[in-house]
């Protein structure tokens, strides 16, 4: 385990330099940068643009830039924002907060609905209800969220005036009412899309499980449907969604881009396309960064736990 | 519960009752007609409500010193004051200041390099201090810190011994005299050096983040991403405040925006307003006043004057006569913008009305170029002495009415044997150097010319502001005429308004003749808001809706 651990971490530290360096000079060789959206104001002159440059530094060579972020980046200094002149940290953990809300909740409704459909699925395979799971995760995984948001938008808020048309609450409502009424619709928007995804792995696991031959003994043993179903067969199908989990969950942290565009949600998605626009390098990378930790620690999480579940996996 | 209309915002039963004893009249009167006195009749003694004004990019720089885009604008003009305000009519008129310096008054030399400027003593900073000369002096300072990371510095680098002379009177030398400066005090925010001066490095400065200002409404609190609500100050010097809370709300999606206002969740469409789209059915929405607001910007082609081919001028007139401008702005933009012949904002009171107007005549264009020597060659395109009548343009990839705009005009182009291809570039391509070094053969681009109201343009017309040759300046056409060039220096040197006047309406007229650019229209902003919200007023001499949020209130 350790020798395991220790292997990781390796490749982490690997990994995570080579996408920095990727994503610096992706980001660094784009003409333009951050002063081009001052290109068309009146009041300012070239040399106002190329003396706030020298003074932001980014008029030194690529690597000496590189270096300079990743030295503060080790040292634990991830830069300032351009665009709001807040250490990037501060920035990203502002966002957090209502990523976590609108993920999580939409997460959950996605595991739950999507196991349940999965399994009932594969314990019924090519009945009725197979066939509208198996079409309705095909349209919910084709049709772009935000045609989704923006129908429910039109649908809930503009006709029938059940909804808030976006927002994360009403601006001097801090209730939590207020704020659960504002994550209905897009929260659920979310998941239709994640329980796609869940229903249609929870199948394949399923079925997988059912072929085994410990189901069959367990049947054959006279075990009742139920049990062999629960206890069995969902038991041992589970296990390759820890794997997915270890996938989904960075989304927690990381956010979505489109829907928390369309439902006006200020989370870490949004931070990013926002970053992106603005080419704030610093929070750029930070949140590159920062999704790329994520994914490798949530990976590894994942990795650690299907092998502590299940006893035929060894780390090495 | 989606409407969530507390009593403080919103729409009232008073203001129902007035709108229907008024006919509905108050939301289609032009805002200009509502003198401020007749709202200060009304307006109520204490600040009540809240006002939710909704904007496509977020506000993120609250130093207003510091470079920032317009809807930070919206956020300085409440929390800041500045030494004087610009009116709607493009009048300067005092705000910190007690009177705009002229050379009767004393506040100006004959030679326009000595400046007195006399202050208000009434005036005091949110966090109790008192507001002096001192703060201007140290706010003109900060500006030309070479470790300050400045906004705009024109102007201000012409400023020299600045005199404290008594903390209600500064004083200070130009190096040139510089009739624009009084415009661009306009927009340049005091800020209070009790608190910057001790400040280790302005550019990182918690100051930033949470300014402390003189004017209307008091920093309240920030949920980034999300909204900014500034609070009233209650001890402000001028008109107002007569709302309790100025929010501004972030939401990035213009559809969703419009949306909101639709569904009554924001009061005001801020910046980047209603899309053209929407503007025939925003009109019929029941109790939102919905206006057309023409802007300083104009749109138009650049044509890069060092293109051989653009240096014929009659291909620049036959290709403007070739532009079918009307169905542009009807089919494309839904007949919003208005059609224009110049730079100069038909607002301004330097705008030129005796320009020639334009025509769409494909005959006539092609007539001209026969008579040049423009004849059609390989494949129809016309040429002349081997050069080829050829060209690119280019604009900001995505940007969906000028693809379409351009599309439109290369058709009327092909009719008379001109090539237009069509070569956009990602926003931060195309406003980078492959703008500002004139890389372009043409481009398509809206720009605003003026600072304020001041007509000055040597920024974008002198050749001495030919950024590709000289390395600064904005005249990315690369225009060069001697004439312009001349009248240029004697306009920025002109502190008579009449003769101003006469400087630049013969400037505009020359502009026109040369065509350096063919304009295509004037920017129309389709503001939005709820009806019941009173003393609003459009003032295209700012960047922004809210320049003036002072006078807002709930009727």
């Amino acid at each position: 385990m350790a020798a395991f651990l220790f292997s990781r971490f390796l490749q982490s530290a690997v990994l995570l330099v080579i996408v920095s360096i990727i994503g610096f000079l992706v980001l660094y060789l784009m003409p333009g940068g951050p002063l081009s959206q001052y290109a068309l104001d009146p009041g300012m002159t070239q040399e106002d643009i190329a003396r706030i440059t020298e003074q932001l530094g980014l008029n030194r060579p690529v690597h000496v830039q590189y270096l300079d972020w990743i030295w503060g980046l080790v040292q634990g200094d991830w830069g300032t924002s351009f665009r709001d002149g807040s250490p990037v940290t501060q920035v990203i953990a502002r966002h957090v907060p209502a990523t976590l809300l609108l993920m999580g909740s939409s997460t959950v409704i996605a595991v739950a609905i999507g196991t349940w459909i999965g399994i009932r699925g594969a314990t019924h395979r090519y009945s009725g209800f197979d066939y509208i799971a198996t079409v309705g995760a095909m349209i919910a995984l084709s049709i772009p969220t935000f045609w989704f948001g923006l129908i429910g938008i039109y649908v809930f808020a503009l006709r029938l005036d059940w909804l808030p048309a976006g927002n994360m609450y009403t601006i001097g409502d801090g209730s939590v009412l207020n704020y659960l009424h504002h994550l209905i619709l897009p929260s659920i928007v979310l998941a239709l899309v994640h329980i796609a995804i869940w229903s249609r792995f929870m199948r394949t696991a399923t079925l997988d499980a059912i072929s085994q031959d410990f189901v069959k003994t367990a049947r054959a043993k006279g075990v009742s449907e139920r049990r062999v179903v629960m206890k069995h067969v969902v038991g041992n199908a589970l296990l390759p969604m820890i794997t997915l989990a270890g996938v989904q969950v960075p989304s927690l942290l990381t956010g979505a881009l489109v829907t928390e565009t369309v439902f006006t949600w200020p989370g870490m998605g949004r931070l990013f396309l926002d970053s992106l626009g603005y080419s704030d390098y610093p929070v750029v990378m930070g949140l590159l960064m920062f999704s790329a930790l994520l994914t490798i620690v949530a990976n590894l999480i994942a990795d650690i736990t299907v092998a502590l579940v299940d006893p035929r996996i060894r780390l090495a | 519960m989606t409407k969530e209309k507390s009593p403080k915002s919103g729409f009232t039963r008073r203001a129902t009752l007035r709108m229907m004893t008024a006919g509905g009249a108050v939301g289609l009167l032009a805002p200009g007609l509502l003198g401020k006195p007749a709202f200060a009749q009304t307006a109520p003694a204490e600040p009540t409500g809240r006002v939710v004004v909704g904007l496509s990019q977020e506000p993120t720089v609250f130093n207003p010193l510091m470079p920032h885009i317009e809807v930070d604008d919206g956020v300085a003009f409440s929390i800041f004051d500045t030494l004087f305000r610009i009116t709607p009519d493009g009048d300067v008129v005092p705000n910190l200041a007690t009177e705009v310096p002229t050379v009767e008054n004393g506040g100006l030399s004959e030679d326009g390099l000595n400046w007195r400027i006399k202050l208000r003593d009434d005036v005091t900073w949110h966090d109790g201090e008192k507001f002096t000369a001192e703060d201007v002096k140290f706010t003109l300072e900060l500006i030309t810190d070479p470790n300050f990371r400045a906004w705009r510095t024109a102007g201000h680098d012409l400023v020299r011994d600045i005199e404290v002379v008594s903390p209600t009177e500064i004083t200070w030398r130009m190096e040139e005299p510089f009739a624009p400066y009084v415009s661009f005090l306009c927009e340049t925010f005091i800020l209070p050096e009790h608190i910057l001066a001790t400040a280790e490095d302005p550019n990182e400065a918690p100051f930033n983040r949470a300014p402390v200002g003189t004017g209307a409404f008091k920093w309240g609190s920030r949920q980034a991403g999300d909204n900014l609500i500034l609070e009233a100050n209650p001890d402000y010097h001028g008109d107002g405040p007569y709302i309790e809370q100025l929010v501004f709300k972030y939401i990035p999606d213009m559809t969703v925006l419009y949306t909101q206002f639709r569904s009554g969740e924001i009061d005001l469409v801020g910046q980047a307003y209603i899309t053209p789209d929407n503007y025939e059915e925003a009109k019929t929405l029941d109790e939102r006043v919905v206006t057309l607001e023409p802007r300083g910007t104009l749109e138009s082609i650049y044509l890069n004057q060092a293109l051989p081919v653009f240096q014929d001028k009659a291909v620049r007139e036959a290709l403007y006569l070739a532009i079918d401008r009307k169905s542009i702005i009807d089919l494309l933009y839904f007949g919003v913008p208005g059609e224009a012949e110049t730079f100069m904002p038909e607002t301004s009171a330097f705008h030129n009305p005796d320009l020639p107007e334009h025509e769409f005549d494909l005959e006539k264009a092609a007539s001209l170029l026969d008579e040049a020597g423009w004849t059609p060659g390989a494949e129809g395109i016309r040429e002349k002495d081997g050069v080829r009548l050829s060209f690119a343009n280019s604009t900001t990839t995505g940007a969906h009415l000028r693809e379409q705009a351009q599309q439109f005009i290369q058709q009327t182009y092909a009719q008379i044997g001109v090539e237009m291809t069509i070569e956009n570039l990602p926003p931060a391509v195309m406003w980078g150097e492959f703008w500002g070094q004139s890389q372009f053969d043409s481009a398509m681009v809206g720009i605003t010319y003026l600072i304020g109201a001041d007509p000055d343009v040597t920024n974008r017309f002198h050749s001495n502001a030919i950024a590709a040759e000289s390395g600064s300046g904005s005249n990315n056409a690369q225009y060069s005429n001697p004439e312009v060039d001349r009248l240029l220096e004697d306009g920025a040197r002109t502190f008579d308004v009449e003769k101003r006047k006469e400087i630049y309406r013969e400037i505009q007229a020359i502009i026109r003749e040369d065509l350096p650019f063919l304009p295509l229209f004037r920017y129309t902003n389709v503001f939005g808001r709820k009806a019941g919200l009173e003393g609003f007023e459009a003032n295209s001499n700012t960047r922004t809706e809210s320049s003036h949020a002072a006078l807002w209130y709930w009727g």
